[in-house]
């Protein structure tokens, strides 16, 4: 079975971004870019069902600019074996890379993908749901147990209350929640390595779908900062703080 | 234009997120109606019918909804849409319904709004991204707007008056039973304490507890003296000092409750973006510099194990 697992390049997650002053957008000028933390988790996933022989093959894949090649490296450094760019210098809303990933899907005929749950950029959380649709497959989101067994898997989710254990046929698209497993470090012969493998690089044109974008994104603001608060000395000043002056006690 | 929300149930009782999603429903015009969708449902439709705005219920059983599971849903909302000719699809931004609206989307061929947290017509709208550190302003042509709804920015939709008259509930039929995926088992915590995303005082806890005995011995006094639900940082939870549905954050919960008291939190951007919208925001924190004083409206720089047992004592 090959594992399909889109990976997605966004501001590194310690980085507080900042908006331009003309508030037409996020300034990512000189921005430390990294792999989308949740993308990383599912490339950790997939490399470990290769490694116990419940898949053939982790082939990952990043829809962007030529700059993705960096994120498909690092995701080949954890243990992929090959990448594919669908390579676009455009804006590519969620819909657009699930269908995007759907093209890539119908050509490789993966039995399982693995996407990140969300990006932390725009914190869409959508893209693996969508992409179930558009392939007509059952879908597990927010996972953080996933079990192989044949042709099925039985996926553990994240949901508000606790937690639910899904089955599901395969082909499936799942996505992956911070506690899937913990992401290892590439090392460095690993990263050597990784710059031998295969990677493909598509004109998204080519795949022939339709990736204009749907909503437009207008002004960006930061949201009004808290006004500043104050130390108190000891328990008892809290208290009455609490008590008196903010009166939610 | 008609706008259909998507009800949030367990079969008994409707979620709190839904009536949310039904104020913010209201903001785009046109009658609300709430789709009721499960097995031996009866009693969510009549909790349904009494909520107010809602224009109409439509009520969908068959065994295959019992536990509304995206794939058959997202089938039959595609065909309600189609059918009834629904303008608006909305649901809260809850798990399920960030599990469940872009799958709608994607078969309606539409974009999805996510997380909106201010409407100011139909197709114009706010959305916080980059862990809420920006607002952005999202505007739509699609010919149905599919949206999720931050339930902190939106009130709860009450009940119609005692004698007022409950909406009209209308029956349809169910959709396909695409036999995609089942529900083995869910392990649902039960606690006496407040819903984490509805209380009215938060007690977090972070690393700083150290374990999950001290998690409990620590802030579970406090939050029973003052009402409040129990949240935690994704370090707390990582650590298994508590469940997953603690989490408080970008990739957890968000809450807006009118206390919320940080224990032993350093206060991670990833962290404020689930609560940095709260009343008032109280942390107890032996690191002088750590970065969740410059949110919390009070700062109590101690050691968390002698502060909050005196905290506890004190009220
Ligand atoms: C993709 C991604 C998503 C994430 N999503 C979330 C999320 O949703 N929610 C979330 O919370 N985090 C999230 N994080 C993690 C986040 O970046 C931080 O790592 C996390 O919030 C830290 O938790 P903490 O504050 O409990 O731990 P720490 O940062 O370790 O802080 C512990 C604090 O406890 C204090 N302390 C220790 N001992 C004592 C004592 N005896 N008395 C008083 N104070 C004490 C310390 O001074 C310190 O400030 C995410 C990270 C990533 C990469």
């Amino acid at each position: 079975m090959k594992v399909l697992v889109p990976v997605k390049r966004v501001v590194d997650y310690n980085v507080k971004v900042r908006v331009r002053s003309d508030n037409s957008g996020v300034d990512l000028n000189g921005v430390k870019m990294a792999i989308n933390p949740f993308d990383e988790i599912a490339v950790e996933e997939a490399v470990r069902l290769r490694e116990n022989q419940l898949a053939s093959e982790v082939i990952v894949v990043s829809c962007g600019s030529a700059a993705s090649q960096e994120t498909l490296r690092t995701a080949l450094a954890m243990g992929a074996d090959r990448a594919i760019l669908v390579e676009s210098d455009a804006e590519l809303q969620p819909l657009a890379v699930a269908r995007l990933l759907k093209a890539v899907a119908d050509r490789e005929q993966p039995g399982l993908v693995i996407c990140g749950k969300q990006a932390i950029d725009d914190d869409a959380n959508q893209t693996g749901q969508m992409l179930a649709a558009l392939m007509g497959v059952g879908q597990a989101t927010f996972a953080s147990r996933l079990v192989v067994e044949g042709s099925a898997i039985q996926v553990t989710r994240e949901v508000d209350g606790g937690l639910e254990t899904l089955a599901l046929k395969l082909p499936a698209v799942v996505t992956a929640d911070l506690r899937l497993n913990e992401p290892r470090y590439a090392t460095l012969p690993n990263i050597m390595k990784a710059k031998k493998k295969p990677l493909e690089a598509l004109p998204a044109a080519s795949l022939g779908v339709d990736i204009a974008p749907r909503l437009r994104h207008g002004r960006h603001e930061e949201p009004a900062p808290r006004k500043g608060g104050v130390k108190v000395a000891d328990v008892a000043e809290l208290v009455g703080k609490l008590k008196n002056e903010a009166k939610v006690i | 234009m008609k706008t259909l929300v998507i009800a949030e149930h367990d079969n008994t009782r409707l979620a709190g997120a839904t009536r949310h999603a039904v104020t913010a429903a209201a903001l785009l015009g046109g009658e609300v109606e709430l789709l009721v969708a499960g097995d031996n449902c009866g009693a969510v439709v009549d909790e349904a019918a009494r909520v107010a705005g809602v224009s109409r219920v439509i009520r969908v059983e068959a065994p295959f909804y019992r536990d509304l599971l995206a794939e058959n849903l997202a089938a039959l909302v595609l065909s309600l849409v189609q059918l009834k000719l629904y303008g608006n699809v909305l649901a809260g931004s809850s798990a399920w319904g960030k599990n469940l609206a872009p799958r709608i989307a994607a078969l309606l061929d539409v974009a999805q709004v996510s997380d909106v947290v201010k409407i100011s017509g139909r197709g114009c709208y706010q959305r916080p991204i980059y862990a809420g550190n920006v607002l952005v302003g999202v505007e739509s042509d699609e010919a149905v707007q599919v949206l999720t709804v931050r339930t902190t920015a939106f009130d709860s939709a009450g009940d119609v008056a005692v004698d007022g008259a409950p909406a009209p509930v209308e029956v349809a039929e169910a959709g396909p039973d695409l036999g995609l995926s089942t529900l083995l088992r869910r392990e649902i915590s039960r606690s006496e304490r407040p819903e984490l995303g509805a209380a009215k005082i938060v007690v977090s806890g972070g690393r700083g507890l150290g374990n999950g005995d001290n998690y409990q011995r620590v802030l579970t006094p406090l939050a029973d003296r003052l009402g409040a639900a129990l949240g935690a940082s994704r370090a707390a939870v990582d650590a298994g000092y508590v469940p997953n549905d603690y989490q408080v954050g970008q990739t957890g919960k968000i809450v807006a409750p009118g206390l919320y008291v940080a224990v032993g939190i350093s206060g991670a951007i990833q962290h404020l973006a689930g609560m940095k919208d709260s009343g008032v925001i109280v942390a107890i924190n032996k690191d002088p510099d750590a970065p969740i004083f410059q949110v919390a409206d009070y700062g109590l720089v101690a050691d968390l194990f002698e502060a909050v047992p005196a905290l506890t004592a004190t009220l």
